[in-house]
């Protein structure tokens, strides 16, 4: 534990700028952001069909009192 | 000790339904949400429940106690504060496994029952969410259509809260605890937040940000919990022995579909809570300037770059904020510390929290199996790509509010979990089981027996309270100060010794539980 926690203290102080806005995350490796996307559009077929059919009337309709 | 301490989750569900009454109108929300108590009441028999309308015993709650030291006037407190007055058209019931399922203002809520370690929290946070789909099965038989989901907002302004509750020691003081907390609970999105589509209370931009409540927190500390919500809540309830223990009540949180993302969302904060109470000098320094902005600023980037400023004058993101949390953490845990002495569960939560970060900080993709915001976000970032859907796309801002439906057909982080994509930490089993029985190790299994076994003869209990009748059906109130009191280790075998109310009562009558 001792060694990941200096590795992130080095990482943190090592001078590079940070951005003042948010950018993009590096680019996962090729074939793991295909295979992933693969898995997540196999997901979204599979769940095609439960997906609200008129989902500006479901938005619409969702409609919450003020809570806790 | 370390990260067990005596804990729970309180929810209030979100509630739509297609019926509408005699003259065509939406039914209120308040109607709605007793039906779906009461439709759980009925469901789940007797023995498992109290009849709907059975007495909340308010006698012992103080919502308008302020932890710094004051209690504000009633006429000067909302009406929404006054949580201790009986609503009595308002459903409320206790279930048998301590619990309490009730209307809390336009919403079912579940509160649990409390656990003392963060995976039992878990399991207690996930039988209710069978609890509501009981309620609605049940109503759905009856040819009533309700559907409830776990979630905290509406995208249109209203938010509705999931409220932690943690025991903590008396002798910390409030404004140190206040203090050495917030920055950790500006940061914890990161690794608990269940994302959200929408930016802004009522949505007004577009986008995809961490957290379902960050946009509705208004201030750093405070009483409320409706208006001006304050990242440290101070309602001085302790519902335990008062000079002992205070019950820090944590509304920043979201509802969490992810087994991990709860784990992880309590195991911390009990874990930084522990580093608190122990170790008050090592508490990292990270005094924001601006702490409400900071809440805003680490939600709304799912990249998790964007930094937020130090009081004084450093720029750290929420990993950052995070990692100085977790490394004093882990040192606490290595410095032979009694109340540090090591634990499976603390093993459990320090081991995830740290592969969850370090991963987190290589690519958020890598943790889409554990935590939530990332789940979502992936799903519904490829939906983006397939479908060229905007933020603000009517169908992705309908498939977020759809991650949370209870329902398992329709809900579409269950179809995840279904799928195992989002890692399951207990067995369905054993989230059967907490159902029905209440955790040993608390008094809510005393609570939970007394539903189970004297139902008919239990007039009203709460947090700390229990009231039975006697042999001539006067109630009486059996008070239960300590939440570590009366579990089954403490009066199992006075529990079997007695098969009424009135027996129990009179052995009672010469000794404390």
């Amino acid at each position: 534990m001792a060694g990941s926690s200096q590795e992130h203290i080095r990482r943190r102080d090592d001078g590079a700028p940070e951005p003042q806005a948010p950018t993009p995350p590096p680019a996962a490796p090729q074939a793991q952001s295909a295979e992933r996307d693969e898995a997540l559009d196999s997901l979204l077929d599979e769940i095609d069909g439960v997906l609200e059919s008129n989902a500006t009337e479901f938005v619409h309709g969702f409609v919450q009192k003020g809570g806790q | 000790m370390s990260v067990r301490r005596v804990m729970g989750i309180e929810t209030e569900l979100g509630i739509t339904s297609t019926q509408v009454d005699t003259q065509g109108r939406p039914l209120a929300p308040q109607w709605l949400s007793g039906q779906v108590v009461r439709a759980y009441a009925t469901a789940a028999g007797e023995g498992a429940s109290l009849p709907v309308g059975s007495g909340w015993d308010y006698a012992d709650e103080t919502p308008l106690r302020d932890a710094r030291g004051y209690e504000i006037a009633r006429e000067l407190a909302h009406v929404t504060q006054l949580t201790d007055v009986e609503d009595p058209t308002i459903a409320n019931t206790v279930l048998s496994n301590g619990a309490r399922l009730y209307v809390d203002h336009a919403h079912p809520e579940y509160s649990s029952p409390e656990v003392t370690s963060p995976r039992e929290a878990v399991r207690y946070d996930r039988a209710g969410e069978l609890v509501a789909r009981r309620a609605v099965e049940h109503l759905a038989k009856e040819g009533r259509e309700v559907r409830l989901y776990k979630n905290n907002v509406d995208g249109k302004g209203a938010s509705y809260g999931t409220h932690e509750n943690y025991l903590v020691p008396r002798t910390v003081p409030f404004d140190r605890l206040a203090r050495q907390l917030i920055p950790f609970l500006v940061a914890r999105p990161v690794v608990a937040g269940a994302g959200r589509v929408g930016l802004g209370q009522a949505s007004e931009r577009p986008g995809f940000q961490l957290s379902q409540r960050a946009d509705y927190l208004e201030a750093e500390i405070g009483l409320e919990t409706t208006l001006r919500r304050p990242i440290v809540n101070t309602r001085d309830e302790p519902h335990a022995t008062p000079h002992l223990h205070r019950r820090l009540h944590v509304i920043v949180g979201d509802a969490t579909m992810a087994d991990f993302t709860t784990l992880l969302a309590v195991g911390s904060l009990s874990a930084v809570l522990r580093l608190i109470e122990t170790h008050p000098d090592a508490v990292p320094a990270l005094d924001l300037a601006d702490p409400v902005e900071a809440v805003k600023v680490v939600s709304h980037d799912p990249t998790l770059r964007a930094t937020v400023l130090t009081a004084d004058g450093r720029r750290l993101t929420g990993p950052d904020l995070l990692e100085a949390y977790l490394e004093a953490v882990e040192r606490a845990a290595a410095s032979g510390h009694e109340a540090w002495e090591p634990d499976e569960d603390t093993d459990e939560v320090l081991t995830r929290w740290r592969q969850v970060l370090d991963a987190l900080r290589r690519d958020p993709a890598e943790c889409a199996q554990q935590v939530e915001w990332v789940a979502k976000h992936q799903l519904l970032q490829r939906y983006r790509d397939r479908n060229g859907a905007a933020w603000d796309d009517a169908r992705l801002v309908a498939m977020d509010i759809q991650w949370h439906d209870l329902d398992p057909a329709r809900g579409l982080a269950q179809k995840l979990r279904v799928a195992g994509r989002l890692e399951r930490l207990v067995p369905d089993d054993a989230v059967e089981r907490a159902v029905t029985e209440p955790p040993q190790d608390t008094r809510a299994w005393f609570r939970g027996e007394c539903v189970r076994r004297y139902g008919a003869d239990v007039r009203a209990a709460s947090w700390d309270s229990v009231t039975l009748v006697d042999e001539r059906g006067r109630p009486r109130r059996v008070q239960v100060p300590e939440p570590t009191a009366a579990s089954r280790e403490r009066v199992g075998e006075l529990l079997a010794r007695h098969t009424t109310t009135a027996s129990l009562l009179t052995e009672l009558a010469s000794e404390d539980v």
